[in-house]
């Protein structure tokens, strides 16, 4: 089921020690409810695509988002769900605005929900790339594609966010092994 | 996505087609470890002219195939990366591992 909804809230960015950055007005551009399907991934991907381009990220850095929600979701599916079809996942997307007005655009927001096993952050590594095997890219490609990596649980439920700024902005970053 | 086989003396050309994630790229580690590890098959081409995709489950198999050709003595050649593919190999830094050509005519004449 797809939704479009153009509410606008106001929102703050934080960095991993919890400290304000800057605020941001967010306006919701679309939220997904899924079921665990991987069948699904290619209408997630095609959706999160066209979004990316709204928000007027170029074609690299569009592709390198809708990169990074895939590899969330295929994670969710394989390691909080073990595979299991037909568990429920949320996916919403923001627009990000610099301005009280929106209209200065500064990003994109992406926040991921599931009900499965909680995410053991401590364990959640990606793998030394000098090792050639196959496995732990997907963590890898996420981290090196987005601004801001934050996983959180609460009530029950895995909850990912995943922000990209127009232009550089590394500061965010969850560090290897948190 | 899809596979097609091309089958000749001593080789094998997968030709694969749409998007190889979480959904598709089992179905490819079953066509490339059949051809590498059951047939033999002492070459096999992997054709990426008409992969939109490839996510990292995509890249693991990949991987995997590599290591079980090395361990074989067969080879594994890739050829016609799209730009949305060769920037997945390079975010993996694992184009240098495999053997890569730019088309079919240069990868056969290897």
């Amino acid at each position: 089921m797809l939704e479009i909804d153009g509410r606008v809230t106001t929102s703050k960015t934080q960095t991993k020690q919890g400290a304000p950055l800057a605020s941001f007005r967010s306006e919701l551009l679309l939220q997904l409810h899924l079921e665990s399907n991987p069948e699904a991934l290619c209408i997630v991907r095609a959706t999160v695509q066209r979004a990316a381009e709204i928000v007027e990220f170029p074609e690299q850095e569009a592709r390198a988002i809708v990169r990074s929600v895939d590899e969330a979701l295929a994670n969710i599916i394989r390691h909080a769900y073990g595979g299991r079809k037909g568990m429920p996942i949320e996916v919403s997307c923001s627009r990000l605005w610099k301005d009280k007005d929106a209209r200065a655009p500064a990003g994109i927001e992406i926040r991921l929900a599931d009900s499965g096993v909680p995410v053991d952050t401590r364990r959640m590594r990606s793998r030394s790339l000098e090792e050639i095997r196959p496995g732990g890219l997907g963590l890898h490609f996420i981290k090196e594609s987005m601004d801001v990596v934050e996983f959180s649980r609460k009530n029950g439920k895995n909850f990912l966010r995943l922000v990209k700024y127009f232009g550089p902005c590394k500061a965010e970053k969850m560090p290897e092994g948190e | 996505m899809q596979i097609f086989a091309r089958q000749s003396e001593g080789r094998v050309i997968l030709d694969l087609s749409g998007d190889i994630d979480l959904a598709h790229s089992p179905a490819m580690r079953k066509a490339l470890l059949g051809e590498i590890k059951e047939k033999r098959t002492p070459k096999v081409y992997l054709n990426l002219k008409n992969v939109r995709y490839i996510d990292s489950s995509g890249i693991a198999s990949l991987v995997e195939g590599l290591k079980a050709s090395r361990d074989l003595g067969s080879r594994m050649i890739l050829y016609g990366l799209s730009p949305a593919v060769r920037e997945v190999m390079e975010l993996s830094r694992l184009q240098r591992i495999f053997e890569i050509y730019e088309n079919e005519e240069q990868a056969l004449g290897t």
